[in-house]
């Protein structure tokens, strides 16, 4: 018998989602120049479904749109929630149309047969995330990725150094650096550092200067997180 | 094998030449065959500050280039003779320096000296990075204000990142912060940074505390490295930073105000 060439599997996968209220191309390609420009390596060859749900115009040109997305280092991969008048534009760009049930895959309305659901759970439970674990200090003009999981730093991030993960960040010593966490979109990511000096803390691309940090908090250990699309610093 | 040490500090002026020649001195003085290799290409300055500028025939880039050998370019202290100067070129600039040409000059000084001193380039680009590639170990010069310590901090990182024993996995580049230009009285009216501070900040051991002094400025106006002045107050604390390099225990001295100057203080001396 031969080798099995390849297997199934229900897996979920965190992107950005472009909710386009309006379009057109000056004010897009503005707005959005504005968005990137916040934090550039955070959206760079970032996969991205837009979604037309709340979009109230009737007249769209689908090719300009996805030229502007892609000028932009941005990666269009489907549309969805797609009023049926822009059906027939979107198949011709060859990008897919998303069911609304399919991007709620995981909600207990999924209409998925029962069997594939199930493999899909058991996916998700065993999925383990790698932590990245730094021992000696992030200097100045470094930088430090921990790609699909958490990133743990046993020292610290100095001033002008940059760290970033896909979840949390955990910190034993002082951050003053950058911060970044969830940087593919995890709004349930944290920071937590021993030391709170930092230049700049993001969870999921919302973002505290130093600046905005309250001064009872600084040097103290806090920990940070999003809630309401507002950034928490608390001590901990 | 020779123990490779590195002075270096990202920024510009902060004392890495003078170091060199006082530590490298320190070393000689001691009893070890030593060598300060200038890395400085194009901005030869470590034979003024060794008072040998009148004796370069030969240069390091002469050397790397296969112009002269080694026993032509360097040149032996009047001082001390187990001290010897490896100069560089004033006419040259740092593409001139390469990886291989570096390591064949440092493995054949490796099999007559016990330490090589890197005098290294400002700024973390080729000349700096050539400096401390082969470095065993690093002295990190660093003024106590804010963007010395933020360029120490940089050149930190890259020694972690692009020296050879970051590259292959060997034991870390052993760091020594060394503090100069330390200024005791104008730390404590809260213009400078303090030796805790910059410990806290940069995170490596300390090795030495130099305090300002006039006589750096006059040893190097004189090419007499400021460690020959056993009765300034600078070269007491290079002494002391090279006893702690070689593993001795030593008090640092220098740290207070008014403790040393209180007999000038009375004499009405600055």
């Amino acid at each position: 018998m031969a080798d099995t060439s390849f297997q199934l599997k229900g897996s979920v996968v965190t992107t950005f989602i472009l909710e386009l209220y309006q379009y057109s191309r000056e004010d897009f390609t503005q707005q959005l120049k504005d968005k990137i420009s916040q934090a550039p390596d955070f959206f760079l060859q970032s996969p991205v479904v837009i979604s037309l749900e709340k979009f109230e115009n009737n007249e769209l040109d689908i090719v300009q749109l996805l030229d502007v997305c892609r000028e932009f280092k941005l990666q269009p991969m489907a549309f969805k929630a797609v009023n049926a008048k822009f059906e027939a534009a979107i198949k011709l760009t060859g990008l897919p149309l998303l069911s609304d049930t399919a991007t709620r895959s995981v909600s207990k309305e999924s209409v998925a047969p029962a069997p594939q659901q199930v493999i899909a759970e058991v996916e998700q439970a065993s999925e383990y995330r790698r932590s990245k674990v730094i021992t000696r200090p992030v200097r100045s003009g470094q930088q430090v990725y921990a790609e699909g999981g958490d990133l743990i730093i046993l020292s610290q991030v100095s001033e002008g150094a940059e760290v970033l993960a896909d979840g949390n960040i955990h910190i034993y010593g002082s951050l003053r650096g950058r911060a970044l966490a969830g940087i593919k979109g995890d709004t349930s990511a944290r920071v937590f550092c021993q030391k709170l000096e930092a230049e700049l803390i993001s969870v999921a691309g919302h973002f505290i200067l130093s600046d905005s940090l309250d001064k009872t908090l600084q040097r103290q250990a806090v920990q940070v997180y999003l809630d309401e699309q507002t950034l928490h610093v608390v001590a901990v | 094998m020779a123990e490779i040490i590195v002075i270096t500090s990202g920024k510009g002026g902060v004392g890495k030449t003078t170091t060199s020649a006082a530590i490298g001195s320190g070393l000689a003085i001691r009893g070890h065959k030593t060598v300060i290799i200038d890395f400085d290409v194009g901005l030869r300055n470590l034979d003024l500050i060794m008072g040998c500028e009148r004796r370069v025939v030969y240069d390091f880039v002469n050397v790397l280039n296969q112009e002269a050998n080694l026993n032509q370019a360097l040149i032996k202290d009047k001082r001390n003779s187990n001290l010897y100067i490896l100069p560089a070129s004033q006419t040259r600039d740092k593409d001139a320096l390469t990886q291989e040409g570096v390591q064949a000059v440092l493995n054949e000084l490796s099999e007559s000296f016990e330490y090589i001193i890197c005098d290294s380039p400002a700024g973390i680009e080729k000349g700096a990075q050539m400096a401390l590639y082969y470095a065993d170990q690093a002295i990190v010069v660093t003024n106590p204000e804010v963007s010395s310590v933020r360029d120490s901090d940089r050149i930190l990182g890259i020694l972690q990142s692009k020296s050879l024993r970051a590259e292959t996995g060997a034991e870390p580049v052993k760091e020594h912060l060394l503090l100069t230009r330390y200024n005791p009285s104008r730390v404590e009216q809260g213009e400078m940074l303090s030796v805790e501070d910059v410990v806290e900040i940069l995170a490596i051991p300390l090795v030495g505390v130099i305090p300002e002094s006039e006589a750096v400025l006059k040893a190097s106006n004189q090419g007499e490295p400021v460690i020959f002045d056993e009765s300034a107050d600078a070269g007491q604390a290079y002494s002391d930073t090279v006893a702690r390099l070689l593993g001795e225990e030593v008090d640092f001295r220098f740290l207070e105000a008014g403790k040393k100057g209180f007999l000038k203080r009375l004499l009405g001396a600055k």
